[in-house]
């Protein structure tokens, strides 16, 4: 559609989207960029009112107080514990999942797809959810932040989908080859399936990063603190008044090269760091997730 | 030799029905997890929902409580809280429906527009961003955006010659808050679907209307747009099924005691009633109600969407 010779309404046009745009895109990424910048500035210059596009002295002091206090380095273990250990048992929970739920002729199958179905529109609430894990003994246990949480009606059923579309015909040659099923699945429909895997890993792996309320309800536990609950504590919890210690622990006022807010900062970059580096090449995967969601939805 | 033949193929069939149920039978065997799971994790605590008519008693467990009736439910209808965080909730339910839905429609339409493809791409990277960063921490970048003393929205403010605002513990900015966060965070995601939608449209129709002499403005209100209404629709009543959802996570990262007039909603009371002041039974019932007039919205909406859609023979 772009082929056209452009009228002078187009070039108009064309200019005011483009400059609309881009003015636009600054203002997303301005929020990010300032609080990086303020992580790398001196107490003087953090506390000025102002626009900030480069740290005017730039100081390293603010990482050096976040990385010195051991519940960072905690809550980033227990982040990963979660993230990897219930990343990798929700895609083999799903995939094989949706496996069984894929095949037309499984009697019942219309009946069990309801009734996973029906989770997304009712659910107990919090504290029936809250009960339960209290009376499954998890409270205070990391495995509270993986296990409720396994695998969801919407994961199952785009992954259903996906398992859906692969011929048929497959599976048969690879059985009538003498494979038991659970070979044919690994063998031969598992590495057709990555892209879907992928999708699902994906997202469970961002959903585990960023979560902080089951943390908040089920996981309140010194040493076991995810890295966002943590930072709840040093960002939305007020900070003490002359004690020199953020919520969390985190120190600030040990010397005066740092103020509360540049700490603050520096753990905001440090907890996004790894999304804003691996994001911009895992993007298309993300859209590719929703797209097959969507369109069969 | 008839017989035999008989035989053999009867053989066969049998074979083929035992291969068929092992085949079912394996398939059971790689749902039964999944299937386990959701009645231990979501069954269970729809079960749990009775504690909404009992009076709570940790020594007795759910099932042993007394029941109560209807008692929960009576207070909070009539008790000073309900109109207000119903309200509340609906209220910004309400702005998000206006703003926030309409947002990723006019974005999606402008991004479409871009010739630049690499614009596009760099658009497109940075606006899906903040969809993936939790509100922990978009909550805390709000903080420090809209700080009094260094924050960016107050610079500016003052460049003008106004006086800095303290923006979050003024409840007559906090919705706007809500509603322009909530958009920065999603509205690039949000027009994915949009965008989608768009690249479908039929070119030659675009053709057409450049021979008819149609500028690209033109071409965006009078084919684009209309090529989209019904995907528009759809989406529309989809999200009345969420209007007692009013994000959590948002809010409970933004609020604090300042606000509470116009930033408590029906998630955030079920939260403060049941885990700061342990009122198990009440916040239940808050919830129970919540979910059950969810619910029938949700299906509403979706009968709603499905009659269109079979009228129109929609993209779906």
């Amino acid at each position: 559609m772009h082929k056209y010779c452009k009228t002078k309404g187009d070039i108009v046009f064309d200019i005011f989207n483009n400059v609309s745009m881009i003015l636009l895109c600054i203002c997303f990424i301005y929020p990010f960029w300032d609080v990086i910048v303020l992580s790398f500035s001196s107490p003087k210059t953090a506390s000025n009112l102002g626009l900030r596009i480069f740290p005017i002295d730039f100081s390293l002091d603010a990482y050096k107080e976040v990385l010195r206090s051991e519940v960072i380095y905690s809550g980033l273990y227990n982040s990963l514990f979660r993230t990897i250990i219930g990343t990798v048992l929700t895609t083999i929970l799903t995939y094989f999942g949706a496996y069984g739920l894929s095949k037309k002729k499984l009697p019942f199958r219309n009946a069990i797809t309801l009734f996973i179905l029906f989770t997304m529109f009712f659910g107990g609430g919090l504290i029936p959810s809250y009960m339960l894990v209290k009376d499954l003994g998890l409270m205070g246990s990391r495995w509270s932040l993986i296990l409720p949480g396994l695998t969801n009606a919407w994961f199952l059923i785009i992954a259903r989908n996906f398992i859906m579309e692969l011929p048929e015909s497959l599976e048969e040659a690879a059985l009538l080859d003498g494979a038991s099923p659970f070979q044919m699945i690994c063998k031969i429909m598992l590495p057709l399936s990555l892209p879907i895997i992928s999708v699902i890993a994906l997202w469970s792996a961002v959903g585990h990063w960023n979560s902080w309320f089951d943390a908040m309800i089920y996981c309140k536990v010194q040493g076991k603190l995810v890295l966002q609950l943590v930072l709840r504590m040093i960002l939305i919890e007020k900070t003490p008044a002359g004690t020199g210690i953020l919520p969390g622990g985190v120190l600030y006022a040990s010397n005066t090269k740092t103020t509360p807010e540049t700490v603050k900062a520096a753990s905001i970059a440090i907890t996004i760091f790894p999304i804003i580096c691996t994001y911009p090449f895992l993007q298309k995967y993300f859209v590719k997730g929703i797209m097959i969601g969507a369109l069969k939805g | 030799m008839n017989i035999g033949l008989r035989e053999m193929a009867l053989k066969g069939i049998i074979i083929k029905k035992v291969s068929i149920v092992k085949k079912m039978y394996f398939y059971y065997l790689l749902l039964l997890p999944v299937i386990a799971y959701f009645i231990l994790f979501h069954y269970i605590p729809m079960y749990g929902v009775q504690l909404a008519f009992k009076d709570y008693r940790i020594l007795d467990g759910i099932a042993g409580s007394p029941w109560v009736g209807l008692k929960h439910f009576i207070r909070l209808f009539t008790g000073p809280f309900f109109g207000q965080i119903l309200s509340n909730t609906l209220i910004i339910s309400f702005y998000r429906i206006v703003f926030g839905f309409f947002a990723p429609i006019v974005f999606a339409l402008l991004l479409n527009e871009i010739t630049n493809i690499w614009l596009k791409r760099i658009t497109q990277t940075i606006s899906y961003l903040p969809y993936f960063i939790s509100w922990v921490i978009l909550g805390g970048i709000m903080i420090e955006m809209l700080s009094p003393s260094r924050g960016v929205v107050n610079y500016v403010i003052t460049l003008f010659g106004g006086e800095p605002i303290y923006f979050l513990t003024e409840p007559k900015y906090f919705v706007s808050i809500l509603i322009i966060s909530g958009i920065w965070q999603s509205v690039g995601w949000s027009s994915i679907i949009y965008l989608a939608a768009i690249s479908s449209i039929d070119a030659e129709q675009y053709d057409s209307a450049y021979i008819d002499g149609a500028n690209r403005f033109h071409m965006m209100l009078y084919i684009t747009l209309p090529s989209i209404k019904s995907i528009i629709i759809i989406l529309f009543i989809l999200g009345f099924g969420g209007v007692l959802s009013s994000g959590f996570d948002q809010i409970f990262n933004l609020y604090n005691a300042a606000v509470l007039s116009v930033a408590d909603v029906i998630d955030t009371y079920v939260y403060r009633v049941g885990l700061n002041d342990m009122q198990y039974s009440y916040s239940t019932a808050v919830g129970l109600f919540k979910n059950v007039v969810g619910f029938i919205l949700v299906i509403l909406c979706n009968f709603i969407v499905k009659k269109i859609s079979e009228d129109e023979n929609g993209i779906w």
